[in-house]
């Protein structure tokens, strides 16, 4: 009698706890996963009218066109070049403010401080810097260079991937700072007092112990990269360059056409690539965390 | 023992000194540029903004990049404060958009995390799993779904169609549990020992441990959504509903002054809250390096 009164107890208690959870959990099923599945639903039919069955005709056709395509490319060919340079200058950054310099938490700030700046703001002096006549090719004429028309030509991306690191190093190499200070002092003491030079403690200890970050630092400049649509969309509309259509912008133009299976399958399509980014970052921590732990 | 360096602190310390500047330009530049003059703008940049609309009025070829402007006015800052309501009222959109969108995710991902942290049975660990990968997901995969749902509700064009998914986007469900996970039980089993329930071990012993917590996912919340372009973009189909971060882009071409004054303004609130609690943005940064639980 006792005991199951005590049970009963420790049942409500739980039922507390789980009524807790109940606002997310209906929220995210409602407005994320529910919609999600209808999404997966409308990429296999033939169009939200009439619920034929195609199955893989909606994905075929996404995959020829050449929109999607040009999006596509240009969204690889974007990462392609952004992330490593993410990873390494974020990584440098953090190594420079580890160093023994006077100023070291101002310059965080100062590394850190594009993040909290809206894009909207700062995209009139990004225009202002690589217009025809603007200062960057100013800069470009002292070393004798010809002027570029920046965003209206293949070096478009050079001042999108520009923008891109401005905004997301700060946040970078907050991560590396934590994994750097994370790595045990009395290994580094011990190379010290070997006479290990500089470079061999980088190399063979910092590296090992940061090789965790540097993966997650990766795949999430991976994942930002997908969003550079919004700096692209307010520094150059809805129609840019050809080099800076991005997903996003097919994703953009396709909803004023209200084309749902279109849509539908490029939102699944692209569910499908990060669920196996997504993938490789939860494997790889598992091992790596091992490894150093 | 004499250490080597490769490179002298001195060196370093330049080195840094550089990085800064680059980092700081872009925002120093549309501060400094909202205090000049119309007239000061268009002779510097008249080529960029203005050519195209105004052929009569004289524009010069070159684009001059000044940091300080000759006259200091605030004469952009008065027309945007007081003699065109247009740009507060996009200015209050943002808040009425993002203030919400704080406090209901924040509040919403609280009980959720709670509840989380507490029991880590098979059916948690999933739901943790699943608001990652969700959390990890771009725009372009979530934006169909959300459009979908709006539609159905009946609440697309309306605030509510960007608030809903604001509320229960999972980010600081995930990162607010790794920060729980970290009170000692002992604390909590002490709490439970006393008789305490599970609502007063939450408001008592959780809610005054991570109240530090809880404000640093809040700046990130907050400067995350005040940057946010794509949702409203799609989601909120009528201007005057927009916020300012959409709209900024709509104004670069028409006065420049203004737009450098708007556009100052707009950096004001997450500058002064990147000010106020840089040391817990550091820290919420430093947690969200893992996708572990």
């Amino acid at each position: 009698m006792k005991k199951s009164r005590r049970k009963m107890y420790i049942g409500r208690e739980r039922l507390v706890s789980m009524m807790m959870l109940w606002p997310s959990l209906m929220g995210v099923l409602i407005f994320f996963l529910l919609p999600f599945c209808v999404v997966c639903y409308y990429s296999l039919i033939d169009s939200p009218l009439r619920h034929n069955f195609v199955f893989l005709k909606n994905f075929a056709e996404i995959l020829q066109n050449s929109s999607f395509l040009l999006a596509a490319k240009n969204t690889a060919t974007f990462s392609i070049l952004a992330v490593p340079l993410a990873v390494v200058l974020a990584l440098g950054l953090a190594l420079l403010l580890e160093a023994r310099i006077p100023g070291k938490s101002q310059f965080r700030t100062f590394f850190l401080s594009p993040m909290m700046v809206p894009v909207a703001s700062v995209v009139l002096i990004w225009q202002v810097l690589f217009h025809y006549n603007g200062a960057a090719n100013e800069f470009l004429s002292l070393f004798g260079m010809q002027a570029l028309d920046w965003l209206k030509s293949d070096h478009a991306q050079i001042v999108v991937i520009l923008l891109f690191l401005w905004k997301n190093l700060g946040y970078n190499m907050i991560l590396f700072m934590a994994s750097l200070s994370n790595i045990p002092h009395d290994l580094l003491e011990v190379a010290d007092i070997e006479g290990a030079s500089p470079w061999y403690k980088f190399t063979r200890i910092k590296l090992r112990y940061l090789s965790p970050t540097i993966l997650f630092v990766a795949i999430l400049s991976l994942i930002n990269s997908f969003k550079v649509f919004r700096e692209i969309y307010l520094l150059t509309g809805s129609y840019p360059y050809e080099s800076l259509y991005t997903l996003q912008h097919f994703m953009n133009n396709t909803f004023h056409a209200l084309n749902y299976q279109k849509l539908s399958a490029a939102a699944v399509l692209m569910a499908i690539v990060m669920v196996v980014i997504i993938a490789i970052l939860f494997i790889a921590e598992d091992r790596f965390g091992k490894d150093v732990e | 023992m004499k250490r080597k360096h490769y490179f002298s602190r001195g060196t370093l310390f330049l080195l840094a000194a550089g990085f800064a500047i680059l980092f700081l330009l872009p925002t120093v530049l549309t501060f400094t540029n909202s205090l000049m003059s119309q007239s000061e703008l268009s002779s510097n940049y008249g080529v960029i903004f203005e050519s195209l609309k105004d052929s009569t009025k004289y524009v010069s070829e070159d684009v001059n990049l000044k940091f300080i402007p000759d006259k200091v006015t605030f004469k952009q800052f008065f027309t945007v404060l007081l003699a065109s309501p247009d740009y507060l009222l996009k200015f209050w959109n943002s808040v009425l958009l993002v203030v919400p969108i704080v406090l209901g995710q924040v509040g919403i991902a609280t009980l959720a995390a709670y509840s989380l942290m507490r029991y880590n049975s098979k059916i948690r660990k999933l739901i943790f799993f699943v608001y990652v990968i969700l959390m990890l997901m771009p725009y372009q995969v979530m934006l169909v779904p959300n459009y979908l749902v709006s539609q159905w509700l009946g609440i697309l064009n309306t605030r509510w169609a960007v608030l809903f998914p604001g509320f229960f986007a999972p980010f600081s469900v995930f990162l607010l549990t790794k920060f729980m996970k970290r009170i000692p039980s002992s604390l909590i089993e002490a709490a439970f020992i006393d008789g305490a329930t599970e609502w007063q071990v939450f408001t008592q012993v959780c809610l005054p441990q991570c109240r530090s917590a809880i404000y640093s996912i809040a700046i990130l919340v907050f400067i995350d959504y005040w940057n946010m372009v794509e949702q409203p973009l799609i989601l909120l189909a009528d201007e005057t509903k927009q916020p300012l971060s959409v709209y900024l882009s709509t104004i670069n071409t028409g006065e420049v002054g203004v737009a450098f004054a708007v556009a100052t303004i707009y950096m004001i609130p997450p500058l002064l809250l990147f000010l106020h609690g840089e040391s817990y943005l550091v820290e919420g940064i430093t947690h969200s390096g893992s996708v572990k639980g």
